[in-house]
Protein backbone atom coordinates (compact mmCIF):
# COMPACT_ATOMS: atom_id res chain seq x y z
CA UNK A 1 0.00 0.00 0.00
CA UNK A 2 1.10 3.36 -0.83
CA UNK A 3 1.91 6.40 1.82
CA UNK A 4 -0.80 8.74 -0.82
CA UNK A 5 -3.51 6.09 0.11
CA UNK A 6 -3.73 6.52 4.05
CA UNK A 7 -1.81 10.13 4.45
CA UNK A 8 -3.93 13.11 4.51
CA UNK A 9 -0.91 15.72 3.38
CA UNK A 10 -3.16 18.36 4.11
CA UNK A 11 -2.20 17.73 8.22
CA UNK A 12 1.79 17.03 7.88
CA UNK A 13 3.02 19.01 10.64
CA UNK A 14 6.72 19.84 9.35
CA UNK A 15 7.41 21.27 13.20
CA UNK A 16 5.19 20.46 16.14
CA UNK A 17 5.05 23.16 19.27
CA UNK A 18 4.25 20.69 21.64
CA UNK A 19 7.01 19.42 23.40
CA UNK A 20 5.20 16.16 25.12
CA UNK A 21 3.82 13.20 24.11
CA UNK A 22 0.04 14.06 24.83
CA UNK A 23 0.60 17.72 23.14
CA UNK A 24 1.84 16.12 19.94
CA UNK A 25 -1.12 13.94 20.19
CA UNK A 26 -3.64 16.64 19.89
CA UNK A 27 -1.84 18.49 17.12
CA UNK A 28 -1.96 15.64 15.03
CA UNK A 29 -5.26 14.37 15.94
CA UNK A 30 -6.49 18.07 15.49
CA UNK A 31 -4.93 18.72 12.09
CA UNK A 32 -6.42 15.68 10.58
CA UNK A 33 -9.54 17.00 11.96
CA UNK A 34 -9.23 20.23 10.77
CA UNK A 35 -8.74 18.82 7.32
CA UNK A 36 -12.15 17.13 7.67
CA UNK A 37 -10.69 13.83 8.00
CA UNK A 38 -12.47 12.79 11.21
CA UNK A 39 -16.06 13.03 9.80
CA UNK A 40 -18.48 14.48 12.84
CA UNK A 41 -15.59 12.55 15.16
CA UNK A 42 -15.59 14.25 18.53
CA UNK A 43 -11.78 15.96 18.26
CA UNK A 44 -11.19 15.90 22.16
CA UNK A 45 -12.64 12.17 22.19
CA UNK A 46 -10.38 10.67 19.47
CA UNK A 47 -7.27 12.41 21.08
CA UNK A 48 -7.83 10.82 24.32
CA UNK A 49 -8.73 7.39 22.54
CA UNK A 50 -5.05 7.72 21.35
CA UNK A 51 -3.48 8.69 25.07
CA UNK A 52 -4.94 6.15 26.32
CA UNK A 53 -3.97 3.12 24.04
CA UNK A 54 -0.47 5.38 24.09
CA UNK A 55 -0.67 4.71 28.24
CA UNK A 56 -1.48 0.84 27.80
CA UNK A 57 2.01 0.44 25.82
CA UNK A 58 4.34 2.83 24.47
CA UNK A 59 4.24 3.05 20.21
CA UNK A 60 7.90 4.60 20.35
CA UNK A 61 9.71 1.76 18.56
CA UNK A 62 13.03 3.41 19.03
CA UNK A 63 15.12 5.07 16.23
CA UNK A 64 12.94 8.22 17.05
CA UNK A 65 10.34 7.03 15.46
CA UNK A 66 6.90 6.76 17.01
CA UNK A 67 3.59 5.25 16.18
CA UNK A 68 0.40 6.50 17.82
CA UNK A 69 -2.70 4.91 16.83
CA UNK A 70 -6.41 3.64 17.84
CA UNK A 71 -9.25 2.19 16.01
CA UNK A 72 -12.08 4.87 16.14
CA UNK A 73 -15.67 4.55 14.48
CA UNK A 74 -14.84 8.28 13.19
CA UNK A 75 -13.26 6.81 10.34
CA UNK A 76 -14.52 4.51 7.79
CA UNK A 77 -11.16 3.94 6.43
CA UNK A 78 -7.63 4.27 7.58
CA UNK A 79 -6.47 7.91 7.72
CA UNK A 80 -2.68 8.85 8.99
CA UNK A 81 -0.42 12.15 9.21
CA UNK A 82 3.20 12.76 10.23
CA UNK A 83 4.23 15.60 12.66
CA UNK A 84 8.44 16.14 13.54
CA UNK A 85 10.08 17.58 16.35
CA UNK A 86 13.63 18.81 16.20
CA UNK A 87 14.02 19.13 19.71
CA UNK A 88 12.87 15.38 20.55
CA UNK A 89 9.43 14.22 22.29
CA UNK A 90 9.45 11.75 24.85
CA UNK A 91 7.54 8.86 24.24
CA UNK A 92 8.88 6.30 26.65
CA UNK A 93 10.64 4.65 23.25
CA UNK A 94 11.27 1.35 23.92
CA UNK A 95 15.28 2.32 23.69
CA UNK A 96 14.87 5.61 25.52
CA UNK A 97 15.64 7.55 23.17
CA UNK A 98 13.50 10.92 22.40
CA UNK A 99 11.18 10.77 19.36
CA UNK A 100 11.28 13.33 16.45
CA UNK A 101 9.28 11.80 13.70
CA UNK A 102 5.31 11.33 15.04
CA UNK A 103 3.56 9.05 12.51
CA UNK A 104 -0.32 8.99 13.92
CA UNK A 105 -3.04 6.24 12.75
CA UNK A 106 -6.77 6.61 12.76
CA UNK A 107 -8.15 2.82 11.74
CA UNK A 108 -12.18 1.98 11.47
CA UNK A 109 -13.20 -0.67 14.27
CA UNK A 110 -14.33 -2.70 11.59
CA UNK A 111 -11.12 -3.75 9.36
CA UNK A 112 -8.23 -5.15 11.41
CA UNK A 113 -6.73 -6.04 7.84
CA UNK A 114 -6.12 -2.50 6.71
CA UNK A 115 -4.71 -0.90 9.71
CA UNK A 116 -1.40 -4.34 9.52
CA UNK A 117 -1.47 -3.28 5.69
CA UNK A 118 -1.27 0.13 6.77
CA UNK A 119 1.23 -0.42 9.65
CA UNK A 120 3.50 -2.80 7.11
CA UNK A 121 4.06 0.06 4.72
CA UNK A 122 4.74 2.64 7.31
CA UNK A 123 7.46 0.07 9.06
CA UNK A 124 8.90 -0.88 5.17
CA UNK A 125 10.17 2.78 5.12
CA UNK A 126 10.99 3.54 8.52
CA UNK A 127 13.01 0.41 8.67
CA UNK A 128 15.52 2.63 6.01
CA UNK A 129 17.80 4.80 8.15
CA UNK A 130 17.85 6.77 4.91
CA UNK A 131 13.90 7.16 4.98
CA UNK A 132 13.85 8.03 8.79
CA UNK A 133 17.09 10.61 8.13
CA UNK A 134 15.57 12.22 5.16
CA UNK A 135 11.87 12.44 7.10
CA UNK A 136 13.92 14.17 9.74
CA UNK A 137 15.38 16.98 7.74
CA UNK A 138 12.42 17.94 5.66
CA UNK A 139 11.57 21.54 7.31
CA UNK A 140 8.43 21.85 5.17
CA UNK A 141 5.10 20.15 4.58
CA UNK A 142 5.96 19.97 0.96
CA UNK A 143 9.59 18.58 1.86
CA UNK A 144 7.86 15.65 3.59
CA UNK A 145 5.08 15.28 1.13
CA UNK A 146 7.96 15.01 -1.93
CA UNK A 147 9.75 12.75 0.25
CA UNK A 148 6.64 10.28 0.48
CA UNK A 149 5.55 10.16 -2.78
CA UNK A 150 8.94 9.27 -3.91
CA UNK A 151 8.97 6.34 -1.50
CA UNK A 152 5.64 5.69 -3.17
CA UNK A 153 7.17 5.74 -6.87
CA UNK A 154 10.02 3.10 -5.59
CA UNK A 155 7.76 0.07 -4.15
CA UNK A 156 8.45 -2.69 -6.10
CA UNK B 1 8.09 -29.31 13.39
CA UNK B 2 11.12 -30.62 12.67
CA UNK B 3 15.14 -31.08 14.46
CA UNK B 4 18.43 -30.71 12.24
CA UNK B 5 20.88 -31.52 14.41
CA UNK B 6 23.93 -31.08 12.38
CA UNK B 7 26.56 -30.19 15.05
CA UNK B 8 26.70 -29.67 19.07
CA UNK B 9 26.92 -26.11 18.92
CA UNK B 10 24.05 -25.65 15.77
CA UNK B 11 20.90 -26.50 16.93
CA UNK B 12 17.85 -25.60 14.41
CA UNK B 13 14.26 -25.90 15.11
CA UNK B 14 11.60 -25.00 12.81
CA UNK B 15 7.70 -24.71 12.71
CA UNK B 16 4.68 -23.22 11.09
CA UNK B 17 1.92 -21.21 12.86
CA UNK B 18 -1.18 -20.05 12.24
CA UNK B 19 -2.60 -16.66 13.29
CA UNK B 20 -5.81 -16.96 15.24
CA UNK B 21 -6.53 -14.14 16.78
CA UNK B 22 -9.31 -11.61 14.56
CA UNK B 23 -6.86 -8.89 14.50
CA UNK B 24 -3.88 -10.44 13.65
CA UNK B 25 -0.67 -9.61 13.99
CA UNK B 26 -1.02 -5.96 15.20
CA UNK B 27 1.52 -3.78 17.57
CA UNK B 28 0.58 -5.07 20.89
CA UNK B 29 0.52 -9.00 20.03
CA UNK B 30 3.84 -8.43 18.07
CA UNK B 31 5.15 -7.00 21.03
CA UNK B 32 4.27 -9.71 22.77
CA UNK B 33 6.04 -12.61 20.34
CA UNK B 34 9.06 -9.83 20.41
CA UNK B 35 9.69 -10.00 24.18
CA UNK B 36 9.09 -13.76 24.25
CA UNK B 37 11.64 -14.10 21.77
CA UNK B 38 13.99 -12.03 23.32
CA UNK B 39 13.87 -14.28 26.78
CA UNK B 40 16.04 -16.53 24.35
CA UNK B 41 19.88 -16.96 22.82
CA UNK B 42 19.13 -18.52 19.88
CA UNK B 43 18.73 -16.61 16.32
CA UNK B 44 14.60 -16.50 15.68
CA UNK B 45 13.68 -15.55 12.28
CA UNK B 46 10.17 -15.53 11.33
CA UNK B 47 8.52 -15.52 7.45
CA UNK B 48 5.24 -15.40 5.75
CA UNK B 49 5.61 -15.71 1.97
CA UNK B 50 7.44 -12.58 0.96
CA UNK B 51 9.43 -11.69 3.54
CA UNK B 52 12.01 -13.27 6.58
CA UNK B 53 12.38 -11.01 9.19
CA UNK B 54 13.97 -10.92 12.85
CA UNK B 55 11.64 -11.99 15.00
CA UNK B 56 13.33 -10.30 18.07
CA UNK B 57 12.67 -6.44 15.65
CA UNK B 58 9.33 -4.79 16.42
CA UNK B 59 9.76 -2.82 13.43
CA UNK B 60 10.30 -5.56 11.09
CA UNK B 61 7.64 -8.07 13.00
CA UNK B 62 5.30 -5.31 12.23
CA UNK B 63 6.37 -5.69 8.58
CA UNK B 64 4.53 -8.81 7.98
CA UNK B 65 1.05 -7.44 8.17
CA UNK B 66 -0.07 -10.96 9.27
CA UNK B 67 -3.89 -11.05 9.50
CA UNK B 68 -5.75 -13.48 11.24
CA UNK B 69 -5.46 -17.42 9.38
CA UNK B 70 -1.53 -16.08 8.46
CA UNK B 71 0.79 -18.54 8.15
CA UNK B 72 4.16 -18.31 9.47
CA UNK B 73 7.15 -20.12 9.96
CA UNK B 74 8.98 -19.64 12.61
CA UNK B 75 12.89 -20.69 12.65
CA UNK B 76 15.29 -20.18 15.70
CA UNK B 77 19.08 -21.27 15.33
CA UNK B 78 21.07 -21.61 18.82
CA UNK B 79 21.78 -23.78 21.87
CA UNK B 80 17.69 -22.92 23.06
CA UNK B 81 15.70 -23.21 19.81
CA UNK B 82 13.84 -25.91 21.09
CA UNK B 83 12.50 -24.07 24.26
CA UNK B 84 11.67 -20.85 21.97
CA UNK B 85 10.01 -22.47 19.29
CA UNK B 86 7.84 -24.57 21.87
CA UNK B 87 7.06 -20.90 23.53
CA UNK B 88 6.23 -18.89 20.33
CA UNK B 89 4.02 -21.37 18.86
CA UNK B 90 2.08 -21.81 22.32
CA UNK B 91 1.40 -17.94 22.51
CA UNK B 92 0.64 -17.68 18.54
CA UNK B 93 -1.62 -20.93 18.67
CA UNK B 94 -2.91 -22.11 22.08
CA UNK B 95 -2.94 -18.14 23.46
CA UNK B 96 -3.35 -16.41 20.71
CA UNK B 97 -2.28 -13.27 22.50
CA UNK B 98 -4.80 -13.39 25.20
CA UNK B 99 -7.36 -11.93 21.70
CA UNK B 100 -10.75 -13.26 20.53
CA UNK B 101 -10.62 -15.37 17.87
CA UNK B 102 -13.74 -15.18 14.73
CA UNK B 103 -14.93 -18.35 16.47
CA UNK B 104 -15.29 -16.97 20.23
CA UNK B 105 -18.32 -14.65 19.63
CA UNK B 106 -19.18 -14.43 23.79
CA UNK B 107 -15.47 -12.91 24.31
CA UNK B 108 -15.72 -9.98 21.65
Amino acid sequence: MKFADFICFAALIPELKAKDRNGAIAELVSALYNAGRLGKGNCEEIIKAVVKRENEASTGMGKGVAVPHVKHKAVKDVIATIGQSSVGIDFSSLDKQPVYSVILIISPVDNPDKHLQVMESVFKHLQEEKFRKFLRQSKEAEEIEELLREADENLP
Amino acid sequence: MQADEDTLEKVVFETEVEIKNADGLHMRPAMQFVDVANQFECDITVSNNENSVDGKSIMQMSMLAATCGTRLKIKAEGADAQQAIDALSELVEKKHFDEPTPGDPKKR
